[in-house]
């Protein structure tokens, strides 16, 4: 059984090979064929055409695209990501120096959501049909509908400028102080976990009353357990597969959602690099960064599919 | 139980509120948000203008321009000039050191001359001139000119991009085309290179053992001396983000928020408006004279005709207190003003227009007119640009994209068909646009001109004779023949001038006006 699932892990290790090529050109071919010059960007405005010619030089972006391509591949696959061309700092360094935001940000938004998402679509499957279901799932028609930086721009209004609670932007490293971090952190994270409850919450209300009918919830119930006992061991942990899935595939929106969510609050993170290197043209950045989010999707899709071994026995690989 | 349970909970929420409060600042910080973020620190390598202003922190000048815009000694103590106007020299003021302690000396700042002068269009110019650059001592260099120039204060005083920033020699020998790593400096701040965090923020430190002059400070020039310990340069890229952050005392100052946040702005009690750039900046059309139609001096002339100041400046602008028509290619308020080369045009004369089209034989080829949609202060140009085209007869193809992109396509001079240009909205900085040899757009050198590449010798021609000229006197009446000739050719067309200052909490005080933002003089009550 475990050799069976060690060839499948590895299986689907190799599988991102591919995948993470097939990123890499694209990404390299997208950036390379679109209208823009970064030796223009960093030349500035009173700059004349051989100032830009020259810079363009330095970069090697007069080289033929193709050989352009050979040579970042190698480099990446030896675990250099290059130099940024603008930061004038390795890009590895930098995606280092955005991680622990982003991570904090998306670990806080992930355990938000969670936390009050799932009650929310327990209570409302459980409630079914009345006032408590409908406010829920109005919520996550809202949820969805309205864009995070209306969300972000709403939230700061009220808390941070209304009621001078919280900060209006910003970010305090860790090592700072848990509590300028966590201060700094509530109203990103509320803000970017809105649309993931409103997601996770309906997929839990479906999945819950889809098993509140089946046999083994009517024998816990003559059997004497109570409701909630019910509904937690029984409903929701057989209810647990198509819930972690969504969790898993909304990893996609959380990554869309810090884009925005660190622009709006001027977190210096990834979602905010991405940004930064895609105004400037910055492609040594901007590959990187997007193999980076796309290595981190593959692998927490992974770690989803290994997770279903754990919740329901009868899967195996 | 239960009460004890509230109590443990209560303290527990006592605690972290405490931990959550807001930190206090130091008293002597002060934290701005910039008209962008500071990703590169070469300010000679880049002519981006946030780099000069990091260029201006950490750097001194031998010369600066002061509030009128008068050029003054700065890092020099003592200039001489020979009676026949071909030697220069220049002597350093006493106690002059840079950051790392070693003093300043003529050695460096021949280094940093030369490697300005490689990069920078003026320096370019002021070298033709020099026959040599040699060191006489310590504190003493020597500028020997083949013959006189008026550029020689003009270049070394020049106030905007590229600055003539004095550097050590080690860091000044570096090849002017690639960037420094060392970023030593001789001026009021120094750079916490370990706390520069792209996309974050830029962090400055008093520079104790700065000597400044004696005189007041003015514009550049002066004795700059700081009075806060430190300054932040925090990077909030949102404008409604920073302005919120102001108002809730997060940061001091903005350096350029957007005309129509302002009201919201400074309609908080702590809040104050300081228009600490005088000058303003210009809005310019820019044809491309290597595409068809623009090719013919009509058809340019004709865009004269078409256009007017005020519809740009009302679409872009709105508050006439913060915009002037000028009908000048040098901006009102400067020394070379003129309204020649613009008498009884830029008024929206379509039939004047249509009329120099016929003449011109306008074949109604399509003008592919650049439309940038994500910087704020050019997004409405352009379509005025069209409805003021197509009203005077032309046809319009305007195409929208992002800045980058538009800076990309500008450099290139394929075909408007298949990947050119015909023409696009910008703005100048007023103090890069003084005179003839500033104003990047005149330079009309055909394919070594800015993109637009005009090529017109009557213009350079009158554009060295500026150069050569040094009585004022003469430099004014060869600007207007200069202007003149711009209203013959048109390599582009200023659409009015414009004025964005900066806001700040009501406790800072004694910003200098000066065409960049500088941080000297500053204080926090």
């Amino acid at each position: 059984m475990r050799l069976a699932m060690f060839t499948y892990v590895l299986r689907r290790l190799l599988a991102t090979i591919p995948v993470m090529l097939i990123v890499a050109m694209f990404v390299f071919l997208m950036l390379r064929l679109t209208p823009s010059d970064p030796a223009a960007i960093i030349a500035g405005d009173n700059a004349n055409t051989e100032q830009v010619a020259e810079i363009r030089k330095r970069l090697g972006l007069d080289q033929p695209i193709l050989t352009q391509f050979v040579i970042w591949i190698g480099k990446t696959l030896q675990g250099d990501f290059g130099e940024s061309f603008f930061f004038k700092k390795q890009v590895a360094e930098l995606i280092f120096d955005r991680l622990e935001p982003t991570l904090s940000l998306a670990f806080f938004t992930l355990v938000l959501a969670i936390i009050i998402a799932i009650p929310l679509g327990v209570v409302a499957a459980y409630r079914h049909g009345s006032w408590l279901d409908r406010i829920v799932m109005g919520f996550s028609v809202l949820g969805f509908s309205v864009p995070v930086f209306v969300i972000g721009y709403a939230l700061i209004y009220v808390f941070a400028i209304e009621l001078n609670w919280l900060p209006v932007q910003g970010y305090q490293r860790l090592a700072q102080g848990i509590g300028g971090w966590l201060q700094r952190l509530i109203l990103p994270s509320i803000t970017l976990s809105v649309i993931y409850v409103a997601l996770i919450a309906r997929i839990t209300r479906t999945s819950v009353l889809e098993v509140m009918n089946e046999d083994y919830i009517r024998t816990a119930r003559a059997k004497g357990q109570t409701e909630a006992k019910v509904l937690i061991r029984h409903a929701l942990a057989n209810a647990a597969v198509p819930i972690v899935t969504v969790i898993g595939l909304g990893v996609a929106l959380l990554i869309g959602g810090v884009v925005v969510t660190e622009s709006v609050y001027t977190i210096p993170g990834l979602g905010r690099l991405t940004v930064d290197a895609v105004l400037a043209r910055d492609y040594p950045t901007i590959q990187a960064v997007i193999l980076l989010f796309s290595l981190a999707y593959v692998l927490i899709n992974l770690a989803v599919d290994l997770a279903y071994t754990f919740l329901d026995p009868r899967i195996r690989y | 139980m239960g009460h004890l349970r509230r109590s443990l909970f209560a303290l527990a929420a006592a605690a972290l509120l405490s931990g959550l409060s807001v930190p206090a600042n130091a008293q002597k910080t002060l934290r701005a948000v910039m008209h962008s973020d500071l990703k590169i620190l070469d300010p000679i390598w880049t002519t981006a203008y946030i780099v000069r202003n990091h260029g201006y922190m950490v750097y001194d000048t031998l010369f600066a321009a002061d509030e009128k815009g008068e050029i003054k000694p700065q890092m020099v103590g003592q200039y001489e000039v020979s009676p026949d106007q071909l030697t220069h020299t220049f002597t350093l003021r006493e106690g002059l050191l840079w950051h790392d302690g070693h003093p300043v000396t003529a050695e460096d700042c021949v280094a940093s001359i030369k490697r300005w002068a490689a990069k920078d269009s003026t320096g370019q110019k002021l070298m033709t001139f020099v026959d040599g650059l040699t060191v006489k001592d310590d504190k003493t260099f020597i500028m020997k000119l083949k013959s006189p120039t008026g550029l020689v204060l003009l270049g070394l005083g020049k106030p905007s991009s590229n600055v003539p920033f004095m550097m050590p020699k080690r860091v000044a020998e570096t090849d002017p085309n690639t960037q420094i790593s060392d970023f030593t400096g001789s001026g009021p701040f120094v750079l916490k290179r370990e706390e520069w965090k792209p996309g974050d923020k830029t962090v400055y430190v008093k520079f104790d053992k700065y000597k400044p002059r004696s005189e007041p400070a003015s514009g550049f020039a002066g004795g700059k001396v700081a009075n806060v310990d430190r300054v932040e340069w925090r990077a909030i890229s949102d404008h409604q983000q920073a302005i919120n952050a102001l108002l809730a005392g997060e940061i001091d100052f903005i350096e350029a928020p957007p005309h129509d946040l302002l009201p919201l702005a400074i309609s908080d009690s702590n809040v104050k408006f300081f228009d600490w750039n005088v000058l303003g900046n210009q809005f310019t059309f820019r044809p491309n004279w290597t595409a068809k139609p623009f090719d013919n001096a009509k058809v340019r002339q004709a865009l004269l005709y078409a256009f007017n100041q005020k519809d740009f400046l009302e679409a872009v602008v709105g508050d006439p207190k913060y915009y002037k028509v000028c009908n000048s290619y040098f901006p009102c308020g400067t020394a070379f003003f003129t309204e020649k080369g613009l008498d009884g045009r830029l008024n929206s004369d379509f039939k004047k227009a249509q009329e120099l089209l016929k003449e011109a034989g306008y074949d109604g080829t399509p003008i592919v007119l650049m439309h940038s949609t994500d910087l704020q202060i050019l997004t409405n140009l352009a379509p005025v640009a069209k409805s003021l085209l197509e009203k005077a007869g032309f046809k319009v193809d305007m195409q929208s994209m992002d800045w980058q992109t538009l800076v990309a396509r500008r450099a290139k001079k394929d075909p408007p068909t298949a990947g050119g240009w015909h023409a696009f909205l910008t703005s100048w900085v007023s103090i890069d646009i003084t005179n003839p040899i500033f104003t990047g757009f005149m330079n009309s050198a055909c394919d070594k001109a800015m993109f637009g590449w005009p090529c017109d010798p009557e213009m350079e021609k009158l554009r060295d004779d500026f150069a050569r000229e040094t009585d004022p006197g003469k430099q004014k009446a060869i600007a207007e023949q200069v202007s003149v000739r711009e209203g013959e050719v048109v390599t582009h067309i200023p659409l009015g001038q414009w004025y964005l200052g900066a806001v700040m909490r009501k406790n800072v005080d004694g910003m200098l006006k000066a065409p960049a933002p500088v941080f000297w003089n500053i204080s926090l009550k």
